[in-house]
């Protein structure tokens, strides 16, 4: 057979090959058998050797235009494979997108840390530092220091947890406000959140509690200063549009002491469940620093005025999220937990 | 504090709604916690005439026409023993409203109106109510108690509403009285303060009385106890007449809740409300030696009060006694043998002043509180208590039912305070220290309203004080005096226009709290807070041994329970009883956290202040293991930039082979574990419980501040290296040696655990990701070196071999 027959013969297994090759795999094994060094193109190439050499010439035109038809020809048959096989790839690894994703579930603060720290940060941009105090107080701070000396009627507005005769758990936070003053003097603006304690037990009382108590002394300090800083927590804390209402009230480290109501911000004031058809909710008390809590801890009352005010984390943490049962803060039940992702 | 509407009107014109007086009050700081309507349930009840009665013959029925006056003549069927032609009864005509009385006829069983009906056949539009009907008593109006009709008097126009003929229209108001108003917890303290927040004058109540002179046997009263009973006034009546009060007394006791007695005692409850000076009436011929003491009790010294307790007695309460022994619990209650008899004709008049806390103590230390405690425990000031002995004669001699002598003891001490207070205070102060400018003319008048003695000279007002104003120190209590009149609406909010600029935020241990807190919350933990009190039961849950250092807790020497009387020493009672809670609600699992104090005395009982520690406390349950607990620990330690140690350990609660101490460079910080099963069957639980407790301040001593470390330039080489060594080998000890034989290792990561045929027996494959970090040079040569280095340490030191 002539060289010409036999490259015709060459070219016509190849058509077939082509049309038999369905994977990339078997395009492979036909790419080795013409174009593989021991392949039929090469085994021709060597057989140039038996050619006379007026025709090498010719004859490697002809098999070099071969091996170029054949290169083209694998070449965009693969092209073709690699299209079909991601396609098939692609349709074999399609998902269902509406099946749900998978979860990485977040945990939750404790409500009071959502409220504790939503209040830091309110007073902490007005220049309020934060001081925690012992939770386990003596008398002095807890009650003689703020003006409650041991027969005063006003011990008896709070049920007290004794530990020993002059050891208490604390009734209030108010007994950090010595502590700041006896080391710093004014300007003074400290916040102080922490646990206190009292002996109750009921559906709205729990014997332990978190207060924020918060203290201002410095030249000039007026009753109108309180009523603004606190203008501008019930805004934030519960909405622009919420307003204060001070009306008198007792407190034996203030004078003239006052509470607090914030005008209902599920309302808005009209009267409802929430505010006892009043439009207004109690939230904190507060007052001006009593001349007596200033002189015990080296503070001149006639350079110095201040205010200090408290309020009850859980209070506002109930009334901010619409929770019902004080005890439920205390239960740590996750059903209960869980809904706190603010 | 309960005041009716009808006794404060006693002392001023009071010319406003009971709604608008409420709102009046409150703006001045009394509240007016529940303001009660005493017939508000009753209506359409009117006074009618019965003009005709048939008894209903076989029946114990009468058919009645009664006159209603305008209202018309109505057919009445009425059952009462006492109805007949003539009287006059309250009628409640068709649709009004009255009390449905149980067949006891005194019980009240609801409200109900009254339709038209038949009884027995007989048509009946209305009835004719008894005083259990109305919610009238015996002493709210005569013959309220009575079974059958409440017979009204015959000067009633027929037809006219019954509301007011028996004092239905009156209001309570039961006002909230702050601790430094003592002089308020009264009829008319509260009168005072009606007076001026409306400006009308307050009528004093009449205190005068005619003593007769006479040459009377001898009263004598002693004080021995000056400390504890400051005053003491005593006043002789002879010719007493024990009898019932006239109806108007009657009537004032009962809206305030108390029962008549007799004439005398009544006086004495009268002037408590009426003045709040708590008064005490001994029957003169029970008062051996005619002779009082005031004294601290011996100890061991026994009295028994009126309502028939007896109480053995210490040193630090007060009695009254005779010559002989106690006849009285000082402010607190009388002595059952010197009480008031209906024989009783001489009496002596007790008006003291008594310390505010020894009554307290004396009252709570017995379990034993009266009305009069509770006066004395907020504060009795001295003027009162001259006003009401005065109070109680006058009352004598309006009621005729004694002789008021001139024996009058007054045994005033050093502690006494009788002096007139006077201040001088400053109008631009008080200006000062509210931000606001009152009118001068209307602060003076605020406080003449106020019964200040007012003089103004220039800024200074010359002040005399109500001398029962013991709260008035200072002007800033002025200044209160002032704005609750004035009006806190007229205070408008500023923002620290005089303040200095402060620099405001977390320090640096809160800072690191949150970051905590943050963290965990991240890793998907829930934050609990739980009280920080339990029950030695607690402890005994876990199996605390009876010597364990978490026994030594500090006891509340005053605990609401048994349950929560020991402040915790351990945060891991308080998690386990969270997640019980939790598994008996059904929620089968969680990941949880608290981070609080616990409380280590110094000694017990503690006389000192206790150490207070931050403990991070954290609980899993249901689908989590020990290791997932362990990931938590370790990304804690991670964010303190710090590792933690863990090995074998053992707890009483824990399971004995899934505990581990956890340190931190060598200290111990905590430790992680499972319940134990024997804890785990007692709480009835099923699944796996994960607790682990850390001390947090222990950890942040060991926190690293975070630097920099720069990103080597040629690229880490890591090996698995899968390795089999003998079953008793841990992770921990491989992990060790691997680190030690090469100083290139930075990782060193367990991915698989293998126990089977393939490892022989009592053999396990362990295999390790091993991170190389280069210093200077690339290591890519070196890798096989320290490879070959690191399999020849671990075949040395702990048998171990590549698999």
């Amino acid at each position: 057979m002539d060289v010409n027959e036999k490259i015709k013969v060459i070219e016509q297994q190849i058509e077939n090959a082509v049309d038999d090759v369905k994977t990339s795999k078997s395009l492979q094994e036909i790419k080795m058998r013409f174009l593989g060094k021991t392949g039929e193109i090469s085994s021709l190439m060597k057989n140039m050797r038996d050619v006379p050499p007026e025709q090498r010439p010719s004859l490697g035109k002809l098999l070099n235009a071969l091996r170029q038809w054949t290169e083209e020809k694998f070449d965009s048959l693969e092209q073709r494979l690699k299209e079909i096989e991601l396609k098939k790839r692609n349709s074999e690894e399609k998902i269902d997108v509406t099946i749900p994703g998978h979860d990485f579930p977040d945990g939750a603060y404790h409500p009071n840390t959502l409220i504790r720290n939503e209040l830091v940060s309110i007073f902490a941009g007005m220049g309020f530092e934060i001081f925690e105090g012992p939770e386990i107080e003596n008398d002095y701070y807890n009650f003689t220091a703020l003006n409650t000396p041991k027969d005063h009627p006003a011990r008896d507005m709070q049920d007290t947890f004794y530990l020993a005769e002059d050891l208490l758990l604390r009734t209030q936070t108010s007994a950090g406000q010595i502590r700041v003053m006896e080391n710093k003097k004014p300007p003074i603006k400290i916040l102080s959140p922490g646990k206190v304690y009292r002996s109750d037990d009921d559906a709205t009382h729990s014997p332990m509690f978190s207060q924020m108590e918060g203290l201002v002394v410095d030249k000039g300090i007026t009753l109108c200063d309180l009523k603004g800083m606190l203008d501008e927590f019930a805004r934030k804390i519960f909405g622009e549009n919420v307003k204060t209402r001070l009306r008198p009230s007792y407190f034996p480290f203030t004078e003239p002491s006052v509470e607090v109501d914030v005008s209902c911000f599920e309302c808005g004031g009209k009267g409802c469940r929430l505010c006892k058809g009043t439009g207004w909710i109690e939230v904190l008390g507060a007052g001006m620093v009593n001349r007596h809590v200033l002189e015990g801890c080296d503070i001149d009352p006639d350079v110095y005025t201040g205010f200090a005010f408290g309020m009850g984390i859980e209070r506002i943490a109930m009334l901010k999220y619409g929770i019902n049962n004080m005890k439920l803060l205390f239960e740590g039940d996750t059903r209960f937990l869980k809904q706190f992702k603010d | 504090m309960k005041a009716p509407l009808s006794w404060l009107k006693d002392y001023v014109d009071i010319d406003v709604t009971a709604e608008e007086l409420q709102k009046k009050l409150f703006g001045c700081g009394f509240e007016v916690e529940e303001l009660i309507e005493i017939g508000k349930d009753i209506s359409g009840v009117v006074v009618g005439e019965v003009i005709e009665c048939e008894p209903v013959e076989g029946t114990h029925l009468s058919v009645c026409k009664v006159d209603c006056g305008d209202k018309g003549i109505f057919q009445i069927c009425c059952g009462a023993d006492n109805v007949k032609k003539g009287i006059k009864a309250p009628c409640a005509l068709v649709g009004a409203t009255v009390y449905a009385t149980a067949k006891d006829h005194v019980t009240v069983e609801g409200v109900m109106t009254i339709k038209k009906g038949k009884l027995r056949g007989i048509e009946s539009e209305g009835m004719l109510c008894s005083g259990a009907e109305l919610g009238v008593n015996e002493d709210m109006f005569p013959g309220g108690d009575y079974c059958g009709l409440l017979l009204l008097p015959a000067e009633c126009k027929n037809g006219e509403d019954v509301k007011p003929v028996l004092g239905l229209d009156d209001y309570i108001f039961d006002i909230g009285v702050t601790a430094n108003r003592p002089d308020c917890q009264s009829i008319y303290g509260i009168a005072r303060e009606v007076g001026a927040v409306l400006g009308k004058k307050v009528k004093l109540p009449d205190l005068s009385y005619n003593a007769v002179k006479g040459n009377y046997e001898k009263i004598k009263i002693t004080d021995l106890a000056p400390e504890l009973c400051p005053r003491y006034i005593g006043h002789y009546v002879k010719d007493v007449k024990i009898a019932p009060s006239p109806v108007w007394l009657k009537r004032k006791l009962a809206l305030c809740g108390l029962r008549s007695i007799n004439n005398i005692v009544d006086i004495t409850n009268f002037i408590l409300l009426e003045l709040g000076q708590p008064m005490h009436a001994f029957d003169l011929r029970t008062l051996a030696g005619r002779e009082v003491k005031i004294r601290r009790a011996e100890n061991g010294e026994k009295i028994t009060t009126l309502d028939g307790n007896e109480f053995k007695l210490t040193s630090d309460n007060l009695v009254i006694c005779d010559r002989d022994n106690p006849v009285a619990l000082a402010g607190v209650m009388g002595g059952l043998d010197s009480e008031i008899e209906n024989d009783t004709d001489e009496v002596l008049f007790e008006s003291a002043k008594f310390a505010r806390d020894n009554i307290r103590k004396t009252a709570r230390a017995l379990g034993q509180h009266s009305d009069s405690s509770a006066l004395f425990e907020k504060g009795i000031n001295e003027y009162t208590t001259e006003m009401a002995i005065c109070r109680a004669l006058h009352l004598i001699g309006e009621l005729k039912c004694g002789t008021v002598t001139d024996v009058h003891i007054d045994v005033t001490t050093q502690y006494s305070n009788l002096n007139e207070k006077k201040l001088e205070v400053s109008v631009n102060k008080i200006n000062a220290l509210l931000g606001i400018t009152v009118p001068t003319e209307k602060m003076c008048e605020i406080l003449k309203s106020l019964n200040f003695d007012v003089k103004l000279e220039g800024d200074t007002l010359g002040l005399v004080v109500p001398r029962y104003r013991e709260d008035i120190d200072g002007y800033p209590d002025i200044a209160e005096e002032v704005i609750r009149m004035y009006g806190y609406e007229h205070i408008n909010g500023t923002f620290l226009p005089s303040a200095s600029i402060t620099n405001g935020g977390f320090n640096d241990a809160q800072k690191a709290e949150n970051k905590l807190k943050n963290l965990l919350v991240g890793k998907g933990l829930y934050e609990i807070s739980t009280y920080s009190f339990y029950s030695p039961k607690d402890l005994d849950m876990l199996h605390f041994a009876g010597d364990a250092q978490e026994r030594k807790a500090i006891r509340i020497l005053n605990p609401i329970s048994e349950e929560l009387s020991i402040m915790r020493t351990t945060l891991a009672p308080s998690m386990v009883n969270v997640i019980v809670r939790n598994l008996r609600r059904g929620n089968l699992e969680g990941k949880l956290f608290e981070l609080a104090k616990i409380y280590i005395p110094k000694e017990l009982p503690i006389k000192s202040f206790p150490e207070e520690k931050l403990r991070l406390s954290l609980g899993m349950w249901g689908k989590y293991g020990f290791f997932d607990m362990k990931g938590i620990i370790e990304s804690v330690a991670h964010s303190l930039n710090t590792t933690f140690e863990f090995e074998p350990a053992e707890k009483p609660f824990l399971h004995p082979g899934i505990t581990a101490k956890i340190s931190c460079e060598g200290e111990e910080v905590g430790y992680v574990g499972q319940l134990s099963h024997t804890v785990a069957n007692e709480l009835v639980i099923d699944r796996a419980v994960i607790v682990a407790e850390l001390d947090y301040d222990k950890l942040t001593t060991h926190a690293k501040a975070f630097r920099y470390t720069p990103i080597p330039k040629h690229a880490e080489v890591v090996r698995d290296l899968a390795l089999v060594c003998n079953e008793d080998i841990t992770c921990g000890q491989i992990t060790k040696e691997i680190y030690s034989a090469c100083k290139y290792v930075t990782d060193v990561k367990l991915f698989d655990i293998y126990v089977g045929a393939q490892v022989g027996k009592d053999k396990k494959s362990m295999a390790f990701n091993v991170t190389f970090t280069p210093k200077d040079e690339p290591i890519e040569d070196k890798v096989d070196g320290f490879v070959k280095k690191i399999l020849n340490n671990l075949k040395f030191k702990l048998d171990v071999t590549l698999r």
